[in-house]
């Protein structure tokens, strides 16, 4: 490797200056500011959270991103549109397919071709699985990080299964890389069908116990009940999806009433909603989502119709000239993918929206006068992956 | 110890005897705790398996990571305030060896035998708050200053709940020497029964129950461990310290658990003695260490069960408990106590 | 506020009918839009089934939220980004027999500027999305961005969770947004220079060393469209 020029050292002075300069005008002020992060045992990511304390209680608090940012809408635009599926399964990483699908629904829109039935009843219920494998984390996650260290080892125990499932489909278990324009890479292997009844079944032992261990403790209860609670209508202006919004009251989700063609309207299931709005409600809602998940896969599974999985497309992908919008109710919110088209092997723009990233926007707003350990239990509560914020 | 062995000894083999028994009687039950508890029930409670290379079962397992903490570098940050800093992990270790000097271990098995025995035991817990506060603030840490805030506040205010209920125990047996009180329970009846003496547990189980609820606290395990509470202040007063200074915290936090476990034991579960024995036989001399150590594990596994089944409380619930809950519970059953023993 | 049946129904029912595809709900949204915004709509753009852009005058950028959420009723704010229009000056940066031709840059760049759906004059434009939970239907506002002073107002009064989308379009863009409280970086540190999501912002990576993407893949499927060739 060769030494630095003398330019790139005094730009890198530049930047660190500068980066103090920030730091500087970020925390200073009255009281006392404690800097939670980039590296914190809560955050799990590198999320940074500069919040300024009276005493325990929080003045003003600002998360503070981009330790992890990694360019995705720039890289897409020198991406086939096949290659970038490779690139948008590590935006969540643990609802990892859920992340392409929204992405190819986008484009096979713009290129008119429509999946068979039984690539549109996998497509859903791999995405169903990847929703419970990101939930069941979160429903172990947030106990320990209110510091009861057991449940999360539930989690990843069951989680695990699924993982084995959804592993034994695509060849991969974070990154399945495995929805194709126009339907999907392989179909089921032999014998998954049963195997992953079995699975459904023990996650639904697990949220069972979830509701004993953690919903059911009065420590728990205590510690949420009335904490950072959100009401509706604020919520929907700092564009909060999924679970969060619908804890706040809010009867909606992408999968009932924004079909994109995939299998959920084909399945009888249940939107489910709490109307306190804090981050008791959003632990159970999640919890209750998990479980409707597994009914989903359930019923999925037993009426699969057969059939090819591929439709016929061209082999070289070229997306005609269009703009498409397409959200899906990923497992942490809205996911949608705006692609501009120009009609070439790449997609001319594609803007990302995250759920996290506006599921965590709120924070300042809501942050203002909890207690410190108030701040753990809210973000937990909010649930982000750190990736689906910065990108 | 001299009148156990029979033998003339000088003061320094006798002073040496004395520490080495010291020594053991804190490391011992701390590494036994951690290896039966930190290391397997937990595991098997969160259904794995914990560590199973180190020696049969995993057994060396302690050794390996005394070894580790060993061999660690020993940090101290730039801007901490040296002397203290360093003297913080002291200070905590003395106060769990002064605890372990009134805790009867036979009728002639003890360190001391002070008549203010408990009334001592309750005083010199709370230097470990000193510690703890020393720690904190030599750490230059904004996250070590709260959590030793927090520790402060919260042993002040357990302090009390501890104290009234063992006030029960203390006027049932009309003594605080805590040989004088195991005696009490063995030769007591209970309301003119006494065909297995008086266990306090019996008569003070509320006091039980309190004075577990507060050494938890006292411990600052979970469900009280905001102090160290991971998740908010990555490890509270500790989170500057490594290597040796931390092992010292460590051992301390599970000798102290041992310490109380074991004053638990004699105040409410009779100690070293064993229904249906006589209390002045010689034999326990020898039986009385091993059956305080049964009775210790049992009080230690109810303390690190609640540990690892529990989310911990915000700061101001835990005082909300300690004040309007407990200390209104604890003085109730002094009164209680106070008219029975009048009455009967 | 118009209660209609689900969009996707209709167009099902239109298709099933054979008849070209008709949306009614999203044409009523557009129309509803275009009353209520009135001469400050440039363009209306319905896509069957998909989707509604509106595109409003620079100047009107903030009158278009206010109308959108306190009188059409779309409380819902997902997002706000912008598109810049100019065709990339590195092309596409792969290594195809086109790419490598047009490689020196200058040579793409003189391609004229096209906007995408709803149109556009200027090289960025912003576009903002907001949904309503009565209809279930989204729309996509579109606004031009001056060339010579890439600004344009802030949404922030109307809609509070713009803030960091548009902190995020500032530094990718380099689009002002007046009113905005602090127009800080959001990733990117402090001193970073440039806007990343500016076409002519070339993308260092593909620069010092060409994508493999299309070297080492067994000849590029479709190249041939012989089966046989492949093998």
């Amino acid at each position: 490797m060769t030494a630095p020029s003398e330019p790139q050292q005094l730009a890198y002075i530049a930047g660190q200056a500068a980066d103090a300069r920030v730091n500087v005008d970020i925390e200073t002020g009255d009281g006392m500011i404690l800097n939670m992060g980039p590296q914190h045992p809560a955050t799990h990511g590198t999320l940074r959270i500069v919040a300024k304390l009276d005493g325990e209680q929080v003045v003003s608090a600002e998360p503070i991103m981009g330790y992890m940012h990694r360019g995705y809408e720039k890289l897409t635009e020198v991406r086939t549109y096949p290659q970038v599926t490779t690139l948008v399964n590590r935006i969540d990483w643990l609802g990892n397919f859920a992340n392409e699908v929204p992405f190819i629904l986008a484009a096979e829109q713009l290129m008119e071709v429509e999946a068979p039935p039984r690539a549109q009843y996998i497509r859903t219920i791999l995405f169903e699985m990847s929703r419970i494998a990101n939930l069941a984390l979160f429903l172990g996650d947030m106990a320990v990080q209110l510091g009861a260290t057991t449940p999360v080892f539930y989690a990843f125990r069951d989680r695990e299964h699924v993982l084995n499932q959804i592993e034994a489909v695509t060849g991969g278990r974070f990154h399945p890389n495995f929805d194709r324009i126009g339907g999907l890479k392989d179909d089921l292997p032999k014998g998954w069908i049963d195997d992953t009844k079995a699975v459904m079944g023990k996650l639904r032992t697990f949220c069972d116990e979830m509701e004993d261990l953690v919903v059911g403790n009065e420590i728990f209860q205590t510690r949420t009940r009335g904490i950072g609670i959100i009401p509706a209508d604020t919520g929907l202006e700092y564009g909060l999806s999924g679970a969060n919004i619908r804890a706040s009251g809010v009867d909606w989700d992408l999968r009932r009433d924004n079909p994109v063609g995939l299998a959920w309207d084909k399945v009888d299931w249940k939107v489910w909603t709490h109307p306190d709005g804090d981050s008791f409600a959003r632990y159970w809602v999640r919890l209750q989502e998990t479980r409707e998940a597994t009914y989903i896969v359930d019923q999925l599974l037993d009426s699969i119709p057969a059939g090819p999985i591929m439709a016929k497309v061209p082999r070289i992908i070229k997306v005609p000239e269009g703009e498409a919008y397409v959200a899906t109710e990923n497992p942490l919110g809205e996911m949608g993918y705006y692609v501009v088209s120009k009609g070439d092997l790449v997609p001319f723009r594609v803007k990302i929206r995250s759920a996290s990233f506006s599921n965590i926007s709120i924070a300042p707003w809501l942050l203002q006068g909890v207690y410190v350990p108030d701040i753990i239990t809210i973000l937990a509560s909010l649930y982000f992956i750190l990736g689906d914020i910065d990108r | 110890m001299t009148s156990v062995l029979a033998v003339e000894l000088s003061y320094w083999q006798e002073t040496g005897i004395r520490m080495l028994i010291g020594l053991a009687a804190v490391l011992l039950p701390a590494g036994t705790f951690v290896y039966v508890y930190l290391f397997k029930m937990m595991s098997f409670m969160q259904s794995r398996l914990g560590p199973m290379e180190a020696g049969p079962y995993g057994s060396m397992q302690l050794l390996a990571e005394v070894g580790k903490f060993f061999q660690k570098e020993d940090v101290i940050p730039e801007r901490a305030d040296r002397p203290v800093f360093k003297m913080a992990p002291f200070v905590v270790l003395v106060s769990t060896f002064l605890l372990v000097l009134v805790l009867p271990a036979g009728p002639d098995a003890y360190f001391v035998d002070l008549d203010v025995g408990i009334f001592f035991a309750l005083a010199v817990s709370s230097i470990s708050v000193i510690g703890i506060l020393m720690a904190g603030w030599s750490s230059a840490n904004k996250y070590s200053l709260l959590g030793s805030l927090r520790a402060t506040g919260q042993l002040i205010a357990y302090e009390l709940p501890l104290v009234l209920a063992v006030v029960g125990v203390v006027i049932q047996a009309g003594t605080l020497n805590m040989q004088q009180i195991v005696f009490a329970q063995a030769d007591g009846e209970i309301f003119g029964w006494g065909g297995i003496g008086n266990p306090y547990i019996l008569t003070q189980f509320v006091g039980f129950a309190l004075f577990l609820i507060a050494v938890q606290a006292e411990l600052t395990q979970p469900p009280f461990d905001m102090p160290v509470a991971e998740s908010e202040l990555v490890t509270g007063y500790l989170t500057e310290y490594s290597g040796m200074r931390f092992l010292m915290f460590f051992i301390g936090e599970f000798a102290t658990a041992g310490v109380f476990s074991g004053i638990a034991a004699v105040l409410f579960l009779g100690g070293w003695w064993v229904p249906g024995l006589d209390s002045s036989s010689d034999w326990f001399n020898v039986l009385g260490p091993a059956v305080l150590f049964g009775k210790m594990m049992f009080v230690s596994f109810l303390i690190f069960w609640f540990r690892f089944t529990y989310p911990r409380f915000r700061e101001d619930q835990l005082q909300k408990l300690a004040w309007k809950v407990l200390i209104p519970l604890a003085l109730a059953n002094i009164a209680v106590t106070a008219v029975l023993k009048v009455a009967v | 506020m118009i209660r209609l049946s689900s969009a996707d129904t209709t167009v099902e029912e239109a298709e099933a009918a054979g008849a070209p595809l008709v949306d009614t709900v999203r044409d009523a949204v557009a129309a509803a839009f275009v009353d209520a915004l009135d001469d400050a709509v440039i363009e209306s753009f319905v896509k069957p089934g998909c989707d509604v852009i509106i595109r409003v005058r620079t100047d009107a950028w903030l009158q278009a939220a206010d109308a959108a959420r306190n009188g059409l009723g779309y409380r819902f704010f997902d997002f706000l980004s912008a598109i810049d229009w100019m065709p990339s000056p590195f092309g596409r940066d792969m290594d195809a027999e086109q790419d490598t031709d047009s490689a020196d840059a200058g040579s793409a760049a003189a391609e004229p500027i096209v906007a995408g759906y709803g149109g556009g004059e200027t090289r960025f434009q912003v576009l903002a999305r907001v949904y309503s939970l009565y209809e279930h239907v989204g729309v996509t506002l579109k606004a031009d961005v001056p060339d010579d002073d890439p600004s344009i107002e802030s949404w922030i009064s109307v809609y509070g969770g713009v803030n960091w989308h548009e902190r995020e379009t500032h530094e990718m863009f380099g689009i002002d947004f007046e009113g905005h409280p602090g127009l800080r970086h959001l990733y990117l540190p402090g001193d970073f220079e440039g806007h990343p999501l500016r076409k002519d912002f070339p993308l260092v990576a593909r620069r010092v060393k060409p994508w493999p993407g299309i070297v080492d893949v067994e000849g590029m499927p479709g190249a041939d469209d012989d089966e046989g060739a492949d093998a």
